[in-house]
């Protein structure tokens, strides 16, 4: 089963065309990196999955409903890039909050901040936290709802490597226990840890892939010179293409 | 436009109990909500406690303090809800809430009743030292003119909360505020009586919502029960509440660039 199915999805932003149509699915119960340089459509991408943004055509399905759809809200977790909380609540009130919009109470709020390792800072306004705590109190916001799909827009970024280790497997365990993970990332280590792999470049997937399949392709054991040997070949391809037309 | 027709009067009163949470961290805010409008009082009850009055007519203060009552939660309410939606919108959480089971009309309605109460609160505060403190003369009763105060109030944010959607930076939002507010407080009937006013002039007055809570606050200055024409101008003021919080729902849209 797909969680996602994203066909000839064509997006806008002003005059630019970011996303000149994608189509590829998103496995259910695994976590699915999305790897990509910045700029490359990884966030608008995200945020036509979630359904916020406006879309010129194409489809995007979740669990078979149009994405964005009212009985999508409390199945689908978001976390955006940049971390969305009150920064003027404690990190206690934005997790009761969030919980009570998802129908939990005070203990999930609880464990969610638990789960991101804020125990100890729970009692602080979010204003007064380190960058990376204030992404970890953003991500506890979006667990809090325990969401079938989590939707997550680069969520290690700023952090120290063993919490990012521990996200990590974190993550795993959500999968294991049947959630499904859209991870974004710009750094190659992490794609590593995904089961699928999505390589998205200048709004075109170059490749849907797993790691295992990208480091044989690309001839490497390391993924980041596997994905560069994938970058190069598709650019071959698209020259020798546009010489012969 | 399906969300914003499923209301849950539950996720309301959360997200309520969140916006006074927040207030409740800015002590500050707290403070200047609630002092602010009799210290400006005060003023003017010095501007004219030393002036001799006309015979007949009535007090100048009276007439004038008594209108503030209601000016002051209307523009103040305006411009913190203002600020607070377009702090939503900047930060990011309007729209991780626009993916959650919250609906658009449940957040604003969530708004309206956390800085109604916050009004409230600032109503029953700036009446009191009015009428104590200052010996503003009201015929009526003073909980009518706190009530009054409240609708205004509540006006006030649901006006904020529709020019919040048109606002794309702090510089905007904060012009909306005598873009929307000073016309109506100049055609109120404050400044001159809606009668002398050219005929053009009088028909804008007659669909501002501001003039309606003017003229309640009037009847209440005037009679000591309440008349039937206070009724009717109370709920003109909560219909184009109403209607504000309905355009406001339309114009916040899910899906944007």
């Amino acid at each position: 089963m797909d969680a996602v199915t994203v066909t000839d999805l064509v997006v806008d932003r002003g005059h630019r065309r970011v996303l000149p149509g994608l189509s590829f699915a998103v496995p259910e119960g695994q976590v699915t990196g999305l790897l990509g340089p910045s700029g490359s459509g990884k966030s608008t991408l995200m945020r036509a999955i979630v359904g916020v943004q406006r879309i010129r055509s194409g489809t995007v399905e979740v669990f078979g409903f149009p994405a964005g759809s009212p009985a999508l809200r409390d199945r689908v977790g978001y976390v955006t890039q940049a971390p969305s909380v009150y920064a003027d609540l404690t990190v206690r009130e934005n997790a009761r909050y969030f919980a009570a919009l998802y129908g939990r109470g005070a203990r999930e709020a609880d464990a969610a901040i638990a789960g991101v390792g804020l125990a100890g800072a729970a009692g602080q306004l979010v204003a007064d936290l380190s960058g990376g705590q204030r992404g970890r109190a953003s991500l506890a916001c979006a667990l809090v709802g325990d969401p079938e799909l989590l939707v997550l827009d680069e969520p290690t970024v700023g952090l120290d490597p063993v919490l990012r280790v521990e996200l990590w497997d974190r993550f795993h365990a959500l999968a294991r226990a049947g959630t499904t993970l859209l991870v974004s990332s710009h750094v190659m280590d992490e794609a590593a840890r995904c089961e699928r792999l999505l390589l998205l470049r200048d709004g075109a997937l170059l490749a849907d892939t797993t790691p295992e399949q990208l480091r044989a392709d690309g001839r490497s054991p390391d993924l980041e010179a596997a994905f560069l040997a994938v970058v190069r070949a598709h650019e071959a391809g698209s020259r020798a293409q546009a010489v012969r037309s | 436009m399906t969300a914003a027709t499923h209301l849950s009067p539950r996720l309301t009163r959360t997200t309520a109990a969140r916006v006074l949470r927040q207030l409740g961290h800015d002590h500050r805010t707290i403070a200047m909500l609630l002092v602010l409008p009799s210290l400006l009082l005060g003023l003017l009850h010095l501007l004219w406690r030393d002036l001799p009055g006309v015979p007949g007519q009535p007090d100048t203060f009276d007439r004038v303090g008594l209108t503030m009552l209601g000016v002051f939660p209307f523009v103040v309410m305006f411009l913190v809800t203002s600020i607070a939606m377009l702090r939503e919108r900047t930060s990011g959480t309007l729209e991780r809430l626009l993916t959650t089971p919250l609906s658009r009309l449940d957040l604003l309605l969530g708004y309206g009743l956390a800085f109604g109460a916050a009004a409230a609160l600032q109503a029953v505060v700036t009446v009191t030292v009015a009428v104590t403190v200052y010996d503003l003369d009201v015929a009526g009763s003073a909980g009518l003119v706190v009530l009054i105060a409240v609708v205004d109030a509540v006006l006030g944010v649901a006006l904020g909360l529709l020019a919040s959607a048109f606002a794309r930076s702090e510089f905007q939002a904060v012009q909306f505020m005598p873009v929307i507010v000073l016309p109506q407080f100049f055609l109120c009937g404050l400044l001159v009586p809606r009668e002398q006013m050219a005929g053009w002039l009088q028909a804008i007055s007659d669909v501002l919502p501001l003039t309606y809570a003017v003229e309640a606050l009037g009847e209440v200055g005037r009679s000591a029960e309440a008349t039937g024409r206070m009724w009717a101008d109370v709920g003109v003021v909560a219909g184009a509440t109403l209607l504000a919080l309905a355009l406001a729902a339309a114009t916040l849209r899910r899906r944007t660039d």
